[in-house]
This record gives C-alpha cells, sequence and structure tokens, in this order.
C-alpha cells in the first residue's frame, strides 16, 4: 500500500488535485480585494470578517491550508527525486523543445511560498491570533502596504512568477489526473492562457489603480 | 567539410570521463551521423588510438540501440529521426558537434557512448507483454477490434524503445515508455484482461528503478523518433486509477 501511495503517479495525483483546489481559491480572494477599490473600507472590512468567522469557511479554510501543506511537500518531494534521476547534467546544455514554464516550477512555487509567508505575518496570522495587530482592519493594512514602493515592486513580481506558475499547473493539472480529450484538452490549454494572465492582472491591478488615482 | 567533434570519452563505469576534441576533415554530407563515427574511428585506429565506443545494430530507426545526445539534444538537431537515421547534411563546414551518452541515474554509461539500457528490459519482463499460450497464431479475426482503437494502439506500439524520451526529459522520466507500451495492450481486447495488474507492476517497477517523475514538459514528446504523443501518457495515468 505505501508503494502505491509514494507511487510517481499517485504523488502526481495529489499534487494536482491540491493545485486545483488551490486555483479555485484564487479567484474568491481576487474577489474580495477588488473591494479595496472602494473608497469605503465598509465592504472590504465586512467580507474580511466574514471570511474570518464564518463557520463552513473555516472549513474550506482548514483544507484549503492542508491542500497547501500537500501541494508543497510532494512539489519538493516529486523535484528532488527528479533531480535525482540525472546525478550528472548534460554538459552540452538542454536545447530539447519544451513547456517553457514547466522548468521552473519548483523555483517559481518557492517564490510563491515566500510571498506566502510574507502575506501571512502581514495579515493572515494577525486573523489567528499569532501576531498582534488589527484583524478588523485589513483595508488601512493593505493601503499601509502599498503604500511602500518596495513592497509594491514585491508584489508584482511575485504575482507575474505566479502567472508563470498557474499556467503550467492549469495544464499540467489536468493531463495528470487523466483528463486529455480531443477536443476538451484544447479548450482547457486556452482557459490555462487566460486564467493564468487574468488572475495576476486582477491582483495586480489594485495597488496600480490606487497609485494611480488614489 | 571539416568538423570539430567534441565527444565524450569514459573508460568504464567508474572513470569520471571527459570531452576529447577530434578535428575530423573530408567529412561527406551523404554520411550518416553513424557513419561519421566510423569513419573517425577508423581514423584513430589507424592511429593507434582507443575508438570511441557508441551503440548501433540495425542502422534504420527500428532496433533503438544507437541514441546519441548531439549538440543538447537527444538524436540531434533533426526531428523524429533516431541517430542511426541522422543525416550529415544538417551539419555545416565549420561545425563544431558535442556528443555525449544519455545521462539518467537508471541508464549508466558503460564506456564512452555506451550507456546500460537494462532498465527498459527489466520493464518489459516486468510486464510488458500479455500472458498467452504459444503454439499456431490464432485467427486474427475472432476478435473485433475497434478500428479507432488498433489506430491508437499502433501508434504507441511503434515505440523502438531507444530511450530518447528519458534523455530528453529534465526529470530523466520514462513516463513515454512505459505510457506507450500500457497503451499498446490497453487498447486491445487482449491486454484488457490484464491491464489492471500490468499498470501496477509497471509503474511500481519504473519508480524503483531509478527513473524521475513526470512533470509533463513535453520534451520526450517533442523529441520521440516515433512521434509517441503524451495523450499516453495521460492514458496511463487513468489506468493507473482505475486500478485501485
Ligand atoms: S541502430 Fe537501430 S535504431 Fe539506430
Amino acid at each position: 500500500m505505501n508503494k502505491v501511495i509514494a507511487s510517481s503517479v499517485s504523488k502526481k495525483f495529489v499534487m494536482a488535485l491540491a493545485g486545483l483546489f488551490l486555483l479555485t481559491f484564487l479567484p474568491v480572494h481576487l474577489g474580495i480585494n477588488l473591494m479595496l477599490l472602494k473608497a469605503d473600507p465598509e465592504p472590504f472590512n465586512s467580507a474580511a470578517h466574514f471570511m474570518a468567522t464564518f463557520p463552513l469557511i473555516k472549513v474550506v479554510e482548514i483544507i484549503l491550508i492542508l491542500a497547501f501543506l500537500v501541494h508543497i511537500f510532494t512539489g519538493i518531494v516529486v523535484q528532488i527525486q527528479n533531480w535525482l534521476a540525472r546525478p550528472l547534467r548534460y554538459r552540452s546544455g538542454n536545447k530539447s523543445e519544451t513547456s517553457f514554464f514547466s522548468r521552473f516550477m519548483i523555483w517559481t512555487g518557492g517564490a510563491i511560498f515566500i510571498f506566502l509567508i510574507i502575506h501571512f505575518t502581514n495579515f493572515y496570522f494577525i486573523k489567528l491570533g499569532f501576531i498582534e495587530g488589527d484583524a478588523e482592519d485589513f483595508y488601512s493594512v493593505a493601503y499601509q502596504l502599498f503604500a511602500i514602493p518596495g513592497y509594491n515592486i514585491f508584489y508584482w513580481i511575485c504575482f507575474i512568477v505566479l502567472g508563470f506558475h498557474l499556467y503550467h499547473a492549469f495544464t499540467s493539472a489536468f493531463q495528470t489526473l487523466g483528463l486529455n480529450h480531443r477536443i476538451w484538452t484544447p479548450i482547457v490549454n486556452f482557459i490555462a492562457v487566460f486564467y493564468a494572465i487574468l488572475i495576476p492582472a486582477g491582483f495586480v491591478s489594485i495597488p496600480l489603480i490606487i497609485w494611480l488615482f488614489k | 567539410m571539416n568538423i570539430t567533434l567534441k565527444i565524450w570519452r569514459q573508460k568504464n563505469k567508474e572513470d569520471k570521463g571527459k570531452f576529447v576534441t577530434y578535428k575530423l576533415n573530408n567529412v561527406s554530407t551523404e554520411m550518416t551521423f553513424l557513419e561519421m563515427l566510423d569513419y573517425l574511428n577508423e581514423k584513430l585506429i589507424k592511429e593507434d588510438q582507443d575508438p570511441v565506443a557508441f551503440d548501433s545494430d540495425c542502422r534504420e530507426g527500428i532496433c533503438g540501440s544507437c541514441g546519441l545526445y548531439i549538440n543538447g539534444r537527444p538524436n540531434g538537431p533533426q526531428k523524429s529521426v533516431t541517430t542511426c537515421q541522422l543525416s550529415m547534411s544538417v551539419f555545416k563546414d565549420g561545425d563544431t558537434i558535442t556528443v555525449e551518452p544519455w545521462r539518467s541515474k537508471a541508464f549508466p554509461v558503460i564506456k564512452d557512448l555506451v550507456v546500460d539500457r537494462t532498465a527498459f528490459d527489466k520493464l518489459i519482463e516486468a510486464g510488458g507483454y500479455i500472458s498467452v499460450n504459444t503454439g499456431a497464431a490464432p485467427e486474427a479475426n475472432s476478435i473485433p477490434v475497434k478500428k479507432h482503437n488498433a489506430d491508437r494502439a499502433f501508434e504507441a506500439g511503434v515505440c523502438i524503445g531507444c530511450g530518447t524520451c528519458v534523455a530528453a526529459c529534465k526529470n530523466a522520466s520514462a513516463m513515454l515508455f512505459v505510457s506507450a507500451k500500457i497503451s499498446q495492450l490497453a487498447l486491445l481486447p487482449q491486454g484488457r484482461v490484464e491491464a489492471k495488474e500490468r499498470v501496477r507492476i509497471l509503474v511500481e517497477k519504473m519508480d524503483e528503478l531509478g527513473f524521475g517523475n513526470c512533470s509533463n514538459t513535453g520534451s520526450c514528446e517533442a523529441e520521440c523518433p516515433k512521434d509517441i504523443k503524451l495523450v499516453n501518457i495521460a492514458r496511463l495515468n487513468r489506468e493507473y486509477y482505475k486500478a485501485y
């Protein structure tokens, strides 16, 4: 049984499922973030409050954290095994055609992880009470962060990198789950492009609009 | 034309190995890549040097024994060819050509450009077959097969086990090879009988032999001399989930 759970296909299966779940969460988060564009802090803060207190969301939140951990864990294991599978690199490089973003998944994933840690210390850990801060006014916290130029640049870079990660993730997850179809796969690939551009663009546009118009 | 070759020389498994540069003049564009290496070896033998060890057998793209890593790509710059089918006409006068063996944990180098591909044989032994009694061949039309399935099975069945997929994959994964074997048999009624055990055994064996995990980079499909498609890998995944 252990061999089944640890098999290459099973690991990828778990990673893909966890990843797909994470994909569904991003649009929700973006929807709430867009409320930051309102001059009134009330809608954003109450949405944040709702997310923090509604029992059903609590359950989803736990699943979400688990999905993150499982996705990261399997991702790292898979990568380490893959490095070990070719102990000696090619000296003449690797010029084979390949899906470009697939080459950097561990690195884009690592960058997203670093972002998450910073993001969590700014918001999520405050909400959980691990760190002191005002959990009821994340609107102001966000505005304070977006007022720091360095934070903005970091934020933008992280979301561009996220886009790279998402594009391969989206298409790859379906292939890993064995969901390959003559008609549907090209459509999935098409949606992946949109998803990987629109989601990061949405997040990045918020500080940009604040900076330009407020 | 005159070319410069940078060839990986390694005495045996334990040796660290290094590139050795050879200048080769009067290479004809009508030579195949392996004929060019034969030509080099003739010269080396005449000069009392150790010839470059490389594998080949059929020299017509069907046995799968000849693969070399040429200028950063398995089987060189031409698409859909094995190394033995690679023509010297794709190179120009004055070119430098770098030749390396396949590199992966599962395919250790034996000497120079020759690697041990027993790992593939072990996979086939473990589950790349159907169990049938020997004897006279049964009547071909007694088990009907859908044309569509027969075609897909055939497309997977043309895999020659050359190891290009492993060589091209940044993870040294054997998924394209294994998925071709799975598909070829899973698509036909004769193969369905043992489909579940087969996929379980093959995936377990593949992991055990030290191949990497597939991360859907697609280089295997891009480099495969027999144009085996990634859809086979999706099918392997499906078959695996169905088997549990
Ligand atoms: S020598 Fe047989 S495929 Fe190249």
